[in-house]
């Protein structure tokens, strides 16, 4: 088995100080290519980012030599499968610093994840007068399936204050735990904002109170290093597609303990141990959360994205884009009528503006004609987008294959969009 | 750069800038809500019509400029028109952005100046932007109590 999602990184990426970014590019085919005639400079990594070709090509390799369904044939394939199918879960436990692999339920992405604590954990313990916490700058997935909980329960989803640099107001998050609390979910870094939050430190407050904390990853899981156990947080939720990885697979982590307590999400296949007409036992974890054949060429790309992104080192991957992040920042506040939103202490690599008398949609339009993409819109954010009262911003998202010529092109870029507005 | 300008001509930008009938319509006696929730758009439209007349037309709202200006022009384009006409205008402008080879367009054609919008369709994911206030129109002529929605 060894080999089969195993990435050969290039041995220079191991040996240079900072990043060989033009050594990188290499590696990522797509970003080969002109638009509109100018070179792709591609700045939507926040909304997804591109796969390298060592996730391709496990993929392909994978349907091509050891393709099959898992957990059940005698034959070959399928032990070769189930065995780097489950080799990704042991990849991910370590990769997050979860003490235990059964403690990782792979799932279609963040979404499913978080839909899974909100309806496998949470409902079957909330009660009408009960509340959720969560904070004011969420992504409609740590929203909608809270709301939906509370609608059905009659409980109360409260928020969490952000300030005008887009960070919690910790003194108000502590103020907001109470005896009627019975989860806490918050995102790790803002995807409208970038801001990261002192999770820690919410989690130390939430388990005083012993209130459970979610940490949806969705954002910090590209860019940060991340230690579940150091966190200390209960359930943690991310996409494998943020992460250079395939689309449709994601993960869940929760705490063993907490996993076994809980009910089946779905039921089907996989997920039982036997079932009669009048009764069915259910697997143990993490099989009794992942009925139904899997996303198994998925959990193989995913693999392959970690054995990446570990071949190149996360703090390193962090370091750069700091770097990169706090360069995009100095350059485009050099623009009259450019506004930041989101100007925390500690920041991820979302660069969220707005120009002066321009409306975000048409900086995208205008960007895109010069071969830059960027996100514009309320990025599944609204109530963000309320705090600050506007109505969308555009955002430019990094990875550690950008460059500053791109950051160059980018403010280039929006110096024409305000010369066709002026 | 040409293809920009196509898309943001000075017609454009002067309407983005400065929209025509923009505002409350006090008399308005049929009114719509218009959203584009790909990019959060949202306006609403207010009409007075008397006889099957649009006497009067007005627009409040934020949008992008392409939005902002295909309000503002829609609005100069239908005072004074029938119900019928109206409806005839639309179409065409519809056909003009999404038909499969665009329209051929007449001498004197009855869109006038919102031929300006014609380079919309090489945008396909901004036809929608220069659609919206006439979904909203289209919404409030028919007493319709539902927001008009570009999806």
């Amino acid at each position: 088995m060894k080999g089969l999602s195993e990435v050969r990184a290039p041995e220079t990426l191991r040996t240079v100080a900072s990043l060989d970014v033009a050594r990188i590019r290499e590696d990522f085919p797509i970003l080969k290519q002109q638009v509109n005639g100018r070179p792709l400079v591609y700045l939507d990594n926040a909304a997804t980012s591109q796969k390298p070709r060592q996730v391709i090509e496990a993929i392909s390799r994978f349907y091509s030599e050891d393709y099959s369904n898992i957990h059940r044939g005698v034959h070959t394939l399928s032990q070769r499968s189930t065995q780097a199918y489950e080799a990704v879960r042991t990849k991910v436990q370590r990769f997050i610093h979860a003490s235990e692999d059964r403690g990782i339920i792979f799932v279609r992405g963040t979404t499913e994840g978080n839909n899974l604590v909100a309806f496998g954990y949470l409902r079957p313990r909330l009660q009408a007068g009960d509340e959720i916490l969560i904070s004011g700058m969420e992504h409609h997935s740590n929203i909608v399936p809270w709301q939906m909980l509370c609608e059905e329960k009659n409980a109360r989803l409260r928020v969490i204050p952000i300030n005008e640099d887009g960070e919690v107001i910790l003194d108000e998050y502590e103020k907001l735990l109470n005896s009627r609390t019975r989860l806490v979910a918050v995102t790790y870094v803002s995807n409208a904002l970038g801001t990261i939050n002192p999770v820690r430190r919410m989690v130390e407050l939430a388990h005083r109170q012993q209130i459970p904390i979610l940490i949806d990853g969705a954002q910090a899981i590209p860019h940060l290093a991340v230690d579940v156990q150091a966190l200390d947080c209960d359930f943690y939720t991310f996409s494998g597609h943020k992460l250079y990885g395939p689309t449709g697979i994601g993960v869940l982590y929760g705490k063993p303990s907490l996993l076994e307590s809980m009910s089946p999400f779905q039921g089907g296949g996989d997920m039982i141990a036997s079932v009669t007409f009048e009764k069915t036992t259910y697997n143990k974890i993490p099989h009794k959360f992942e009925a139904g054949t899997p996303h198994i060429a998925g959990v193989i790309g995913l693999g392959a994205a970690i054995d990446y992104v570990q071949a190149i080192g996360i703090e390193k991957i962090n370091a750069y884009e700091e770097e990169l992040l706090a360069y995009a920042t100095r350059e485009i506040s050099r623009v009259p009528g450019v506004r930041i939103l989101g100007n925390a202490k500690e920041k991820a690599s979302v660069l969220s503006f707005t120009l002066e008398g321009v409306h975000p949609h048409d900086v995208g339009t205008i960007l895109d004609q010069q071969g830059i993409a960027i996100r514009a819109g309320h990025h599944c954010a609204q109530p963000v987008m309320d705090r600050f009262q506007v109505p969308a911003t555009a955002r430019a998202s990094f990875a550690f294959y950008n460059t500053k010529e791109e950051v160059d092109a980018l403010v280039n870029g929006v110096r024409t969009v305000m010369e066709v507005f002026s | 750069m040409s293809d920009l300008r196509d898309l943001y001509q000075e017609l454009i930008l002067d309407h983005t800038k400065r929209p025509r009938n923009f505002g409350r319509l006090e008399n308005a006696n049929c009114r719509a809500d218009g959203h584009n929730p790909l990019c959060g758009d949202k306006l609403t439209v207010f009409l007075e019509v008397e006889n099957d007349v649009v006497k009067d037309v007005r627009f409040q709202g934020s949008g992008c400029a392409i939005s902002t200006a295909s309000a503002s022009m829609m609005t100069e384009g239908i005072k004074g028109k029938t119900r019928a006409e109206t409806e005839a205008l639309f179409e065409r402008f519809h056909q003009m952005l999404t038909g499969p080879q665009g329209i051929e367009l007449e001498e004197n054609d009855q869109l006038g100046k919102l031929v300006v919008f014609s380079g919309v369709k090489e945008f396909p994911v901004r036809v929608k932007c220069a659609t919206l206030a006439w979904h909203t129109l289209n919404a409030a002529l028919k007493h319709e109590v539902e927001p008009a929605s570009t999806e």
